[in-house]
């Protein structure tokens, strides 16, 4: 960096705006994306799971494989395949919050306590019924830390994309280091931590508005 | 067939259940052995045996939680092999001891379960659940909304029973529902179930391990042991003969005063009355109170004799010797 230049220079701020903006909304876009698909495709698979418990092993080693990729590896191996592309980050984001998007959503319908699905299979319910009125809703508060964790860790990944063209706040971080210019690392770095808070508080409310029983007195 | 079948049971409100043969085989080990009895309509019977005897199992054959390995169960004559499981289960009440409500769910909710399945109309399952929840005592406007964490253990055990009893099954199915509470609690409840399930005439059948809670409740008690039916019988009939000396040893030694507990102070005899003043300490019993009851309030007093009052009726003196005579002639019947 050169001497005698602030940390930050708020004009530079100021000039690009417009440009903040546009690029907050590109990671929130990233990481909607990542984390709707992510927890359709795990959904999917933890039903699958819950009713043939001899798939979990299988599925948590797989999705736990994908986990261990480091983020780079992963983009730079899947580049020659679908490019400098959304698909290309979207695949990557996608895969890391598969892990931890099962092991909550099984854990959760699993702590179910045994004497209210016995009651409810008693009373009449289906095994499809239990699954969607009893065990999903039950499970709603550990299924929700797994998004919030998913959340942050897709939000923080995002800026990685940046490398290959996508990227939302780490397109800054990645011109601060080009041109030695803090200003716009600062800019990235900050603003990709303020997303993670923020949509970590707005899903706490979320859930918090979702189930209203576990805060009754 | 099924559908109109269940319109024919809940306008009758209660049922017969019988078992015939009916056995559960786990691999090598018979949980259930032939087991064959009927449950009478509008009564309690209660199943009772030693951990592992096959109650529970044989209780939850009932609503096909659990499929026999042979043998028939009929409700009102009708094989219940022959019906879809989750819709049996829908006609019949089903209670636990760990209760199970839905931690999700207000009372209201909870209760409505069951009438929800059904798709009652909205109107008819909002009245019912009221009125259930007044039955068990419940200010219905107050409770309501509020959820299953907010209740006591005594308070949430009186929901699951209104819950198990909210589409007016002919039939419930209760495995040990009280033995999660307190003896205080487990009294009271016993005692406003009894007069609920009085009240709504419904066929209960009904799981423990405390002989006292069946000698209470039961019209007819099944003693089992090692999935086989070893009597069955009303509670007093077993208090006066037990079958052989496993049933004498499961109902206690002490069976001669658990059978004062099912016989009034009105059923003895008495000598004719005495001058109050001649008995002072003695206590005053009424003709509606157990022997039980008498006999403890009279061993306490100096007096040993009890005068028995109808209101301002001065009745008659009882002693402890018409006490053994009570329970002797009952012997003989």
């Amino acid at each position: 960096m050169t001497p005698g230049e602030p940390l930050i220079r708020w004009d530079w701020l100021g000039s690009h705006a417009g440009e903040i903006g546009q690029r907050v909304g590109e990671h929130l876009e990233l990481t909607l994306i990542a984390v709707a698909v992510g927890f359709a495709i795990a959904f999917v698979l933890s039903v699958l799971a819950l009713r043939v418990p001899r798939l979990y092993p299988p599925i948590t080693w797989t999705t736990g494989i994908l986990y261990t990729i480091p983020s780079l590896a992963l983009f730079a191996l899947l580049v020659p395949y679908t490019g400098l592309s959304l698909l290309t980050a979207e695949i990557g984001l996608v895969s890391y919050t598969l892990l931890i998007l099962i092991r909550n959503i099984v854990a959760g319908v699993r702590g179910v306590p045994a004497e209210v699905r016995e009651a409810a299979r008693g009373m009449g319910y289906t095994d499809r019924q239990i699954l969607w009125r009893v065990e999903l809703p039950l499970a709603l508060a550990v299924i929700f830390a797994g998004i919030r964790v998913a959340t942050i860790t897709t939000i923080g990944l995002v800026t990685v994309t940046a490398l290959i063209g996508q990227g939302g706040m780490g397109y800054f971080i990645l011109l601060g280091i080009q041109l030695f210019f803090s200003t716009p690392l600062i800019v990235g770095a900050l603003g990709s931590v303020m997303l993670a808070v923020l949509a970590d508080g707005g899903l706490v409310l979320v859930q918090r508005a979702l189930t209203p029983w576990t805060h009754a007195r | 067939m099924p559908r109109c079948h269940a319109g024919a049971m809940a306008e009758r409100r209660s049922a017969t259940v019988e078992l015939r043969e009916v056995t559960k085989r786990y691999g090598d080990t018979v949980a259930v052995d032939h087991l064959s009895f009927t449950a009478p309509a509008g009564r309690i019977t209660v199943l009772i045996g030693p951990s592992g005897c096959g109650k529970t199992t044989s209780l939850r054959m009932v609503n096909r939680l659990i499929e026999p390995t042979s043998g028939q169960i009929l409700i009102d004559g009708q094989n219940i092999l022959d019906e879809d499981p989750t819709e049996l289960r829908r006609r019949i009440g089903y209670v636990i001891q760990q209760v199970g409500l839905f931690p999700h769910r207000t009372i209201g909710e909870n209760v409505a379960t069951v009438p929800k399945l059904l798709a009652w109309p909205e109107a008819r399952t909002r009245a019912r659940v009221d009125e259930l929840l007044s039955l068990i005592g419940f200010d219905a406007a107050r409770m309501r909304d509020r959820y299953p964490a907010q209740l006591s253990g005594g308070e949430r055990q009186r929901v699951g029973v209104a819950r198990a009893m909210a589409a007016e099954p002919p039939l419930m199915l209760m495995d040990e529902p009280f033995g999660a509470v307190d003896p205080i609690v487990r009294d009271r409840l016993q005692n406003e179930f009894l007069e609920l399930q009085r009240a709504q005439g419904i066929t209960v059948i009904f799981v423990t391990h405390d002989i006292d809670e069946a000698i209470k409740l039961g019209d007819r008690v099944a003693i089992m042991r090692a999935g086989r039916l070893v009597q069955f019988a009303p509670p007093a009939e077993l208090l006066a003969h037990p079958a052989n000396d496993f049933v004498a040893q499961f109902v206690g030694s002490d069976r001669g005063l658990k059978r004062l507990a099912l016989l009034t102070v009105g059923g003895a005899e008495l000598d004719p009355p005495v001058d109050p003043s001649r008995l002072d300490g003695a206590p005053v019993l009424s003709p509606a109170m157990t022997l039980r009851d008498a006999l403890s309030e009279m061993l306490v007093s100096e007096t040993q004799v009890g005068m028995v009052r109808d209101g301002d009726r001065y009745l008659g003196v009882l002693t402890l010797s018409h006490i053994g005579r009570v329970l002797r002639t009952e012997d003989r019947k």
